[in-house]
């Protein structure tokens, strides 16, 4: 089919709906408040539900409910409205129901400002929420991929029973490119016989996270490990550019941030540097053993991020201390160019200007 | 017309609460001096005779402990809320 | 012999951990016996909330699901938006709706949603030991009140029914008791009659429900019905709020 130029946030949106995402609940804030106008609008066409709600909390217990009644149920928010949401991420992981979080990260802490961030990798990566679980997240950095990474995102949420999380930017959130919608085939998934659906011809079912007997809360834990081991044997997504030779420096850097440190790698190849880059595309699971296959054919490893430094443990904990791990970043809605960034690597390798 | 109603009540549901035989219009019920299977004195029949089949001792009861039944359902039958 | 009175069917036989004397048990058998009597059973979906009644669905012989602490209202909203067909409640204490979740019923009474709020009113957080609710009495002595509620301090105790009525959007909202069988009767017709409205997809329905909590009141369960009779009927009057206007619900009486 042919393209057609978009805005991230619509595109998101757009194929949210074509990949069965039909039980929307969102809440404005900005950059992405797009993708609840557009819905509001498209949704009805499409006999879908879309609800404005009060609050970024009330969302996330919407999800827990609808996910709960077998709905493919979504949302999108940004950085602040996510923390809210932390508590019925929780419940959602604990209680074993899909869904799908789109958070397109604006810098914080706090309140912070508008402007792309990846300050919320932790959050993402590393809990977010109490108690003992994960998110399968996924991070595209192109609206293109992002329109690729929706479908597959509502098939792992549906799968593993399990919340998933999609983490633009601002920049992938606002921006237009040419995309265009592919059809995408996954194997059958089972049926959600689990749902709170009316209990016509079965047993009851319940929906619930309360396990006051610790054998039965320490049984819940291993299994969501589990499920956990799996993502990890499973669904890990990279991208390599320039890889494919010894390299000075691997780069390790995603979403719009990727981008930025292709084009520096053009940069440093006309001087002769050679470089690569390792793009992660799910952040959990991490491309661990990936990255430290890349690392020994490189020099040194370097994290670049929109943040003070987050990604870079991950790196850190899949290299060890066999190679020199450097980080560079820029914060507050502050987009590293590709000139800073051929500066950085050039520093470490001691080349003078 | 007197009729024949029986008020069963399940002992060892019962926590003692008290509230069937306090509210009990005619003496039906009274508290026992033995303890059930969980430690509480437990309502018990008294006079069952005296049973008008109000059912105010099963609406009050919170642990469905006691069940109640008439003769001539035909004439006795009462919906909850008449 | 016929049986005129016994364990609904929506009641599993299990035995509640609740206090001797809670009127839950009372409630839960209300709730139960509506839904059977309207035929509802089998879509019927409850929400259980944070506080004495967390394992609510152990009790209840269908669908169920538990919601974080305050949260029902909105986890009501997600299904009943998702699935209109369910017929679905939430269970509600006066923390759990009326302090941390009184964003979330305020917002699901304002836009109409059509599930049913049972609210149990019993003046205190029972599951936590006793403390302090928004519903406490003036000078109520609790755990974090131990000099009695001070109004001039915390402000006045909250009356949600009136509160609720005064959004424009159209609902049920009644205040019943069940200290005694009077107004147990009475409630019942209540249930009923909002049951009925959310069966017919009329609108937003409310029923508050005065409670007694021996354990924390330190009062003996017939103790703690004089108690609520002389203390919360005359604060809390039981009546109807609103009723929605020119409603298609049939007569539920």
């Amino acid at each position: 089919m042919a393209k057609i130029l978009m805005k991230g946030n619509e595109a998101i949106a757009e194929s949210a709906i074509r990949a069965g995402g039909l039980c929307y609940f969102g809440y404005p804030i900005t950059p992405q408040s797009e993708i609840a106008e557009y819905l509001a609008h498209r949704m009805p066409e499409v006999g879908g539900v879309f609800l404005q709600i009060e609050s970024e909390v009330a969302v996330a217990n919407c999800l827990y409910g609808a996910a709960g009644a077998g709905a493919r149920a979504w949302t999108s928010s940004s950085s602040p409205g996510i923390s809210l949401m932390m508590e019925g991420v929780s419940y959602i992981a604990a209680s074993e129901l899909p869904c799908v979080i789109v958070n397109i990260v604006r810098c914080g802490p706090g309140l912070g400002g508008i402007l792309p961030s990846q300050g919320d990798y932790f959050q993402a990566v590393k809990g977010g929420g109490h108690g003992d679980y994960r998110c399968l997240v996924l991070a595209p950095s192109s609206v293109q991929e992002a329109v690729d990474l929706m479908p597959l995102a509502f098939d792992r949420a549906d799968r593993y029973r399990n919340p998933v999380i999609v983490v633009g930017d601002g920049m992938i959130g606002q921006m237009m490119e040419p995309v265009e919608f592919k059809e995408q085939e996954f194997p059958p998934l089972p049926s959600k016989d689990w749902a709170t659906t009316g209990c016509k011809g079965r047993k009851p079912n319940v929906i619930n996270s309360l396990y006051l007997d610790p054998v039965m809360e320490e049984k819940l834990n291993f299994k969501l490990a589990g499920k956990y081991e799996q993502m990890k044997g499973k669904e890990v997504r990279f991208e390599e550019y320039r890889t494919d030779r010894d390299t000075d420096c691997l780069l390790v850097a995603y979403g719009t941030t990727a981008r930025v440190c292709k084009t520096a790698i053009q940069r440093l190849d006309e001087e002769k540097i050679r470089v690569g880059l390792l793009r992660p595309i799910t952040l959990f699971p991490f491309p661990e053993d990936k990255v430290f296959e890349l690392s020994k054919r490189a020099g040194f490893v370097m994290s670049v991020e929109m943040s003070t430094g987050q990604m870079v443990e991950d790196v850190r904990l899949s290299i060890g201390r066999t190679k020199p791990v450097y980080f560079f970043g820029r914060a507050g809605g502050m987009v590293p160019s590709p000139e800073e960034v051929v500066e950085v690597v050039k520093s470490h390798i001691g080349v003078k200007k | 017309m007197a009729k024949k109603a029986k008020v069963t009540i399940e002992k060892n549901r019962c926590k003692g609460c008290e509230l069937c035989v306090n509210y009990c219009p005619k003496q039906v019920l009274a508290m026992s001096k033995e303890i059930n299977d969980k430690g509480y004195f437990f309502a018990q029949v008294v006079n069952q005779d005296a049973c008008i089949a109000c059912r105010f001792c099963g609406m009050m009861c919170p642990d469905c402990a006691i069940e109640i039944a008439v003769e001539e359902p035909s004439v006795q039958e009462v919906k909850g809320d008449g | 012999m016929k049986v005129i009175f016994k364990r609904p069917e929506s009641l599993t036989t299990t035995p509640t951990h609740y206090c001797p004397g809670c009127t839950h048990g009372i409630i839960h058998r209300l709730i139960a016996e509506v839904i059977d009597e309207l035929n509802l059973r089998e879509r019927a979906v409850g929400i259980a909330p944070v506080g004495c009644s967390v394992l609510a669905f152990n009790y209840f012989n269908f669908d169920f699901q538990q919601a974080a602490h305050g949260r029902a209202p909105a986890v009501a909203t997600g299904i009943k938006r998702a699935r209109p067909d369910l017929i679905v409640f939430t269970y509600q204490g006066d923390g759990d709706l009326a302090s941390i979740g009184m964003s979330e019923i305020i917002h699901a009474a304002n836009r109409g949603e059509k599930f049913t709020v049972v609210f149990i009113n019993n003046a205190i957080y029972g599951m936590t030991g006793g403390q302090m609710a928004p519903t406490t009495m003036p000078g109520q002595v609790t755990t974090t009140s131990p000099r009695g509620r001070d109004v001039n301090d915390v402000g006045y105790p909250i009356r949600m029914c009136e509160l609720l009525a005064s959004l424009r959007t159209p609902g049920f909202v009644e205040r019943v008791t069940v200290h005694n069988p009077k107004g147990v009767t009475n409630a019942r017709r209540a249930l009923k009659q909002a049951f009925t409205y959310q069966k017919d997809n009329v609108c937003f329905t409310f029923v508050e429900f005065l409670s007694t909590c021996p354990t924390n009141w330190g009062l003996s369960p017939i103790q703690a019905t004089k108690w609520l009779e002389e203390n919360m009927l005359p604060y809390y009057p039981v009546k109807n709020f609103k009723t929605p206007a020119g409603a298609e619900a049939k007569d539920a009486g």
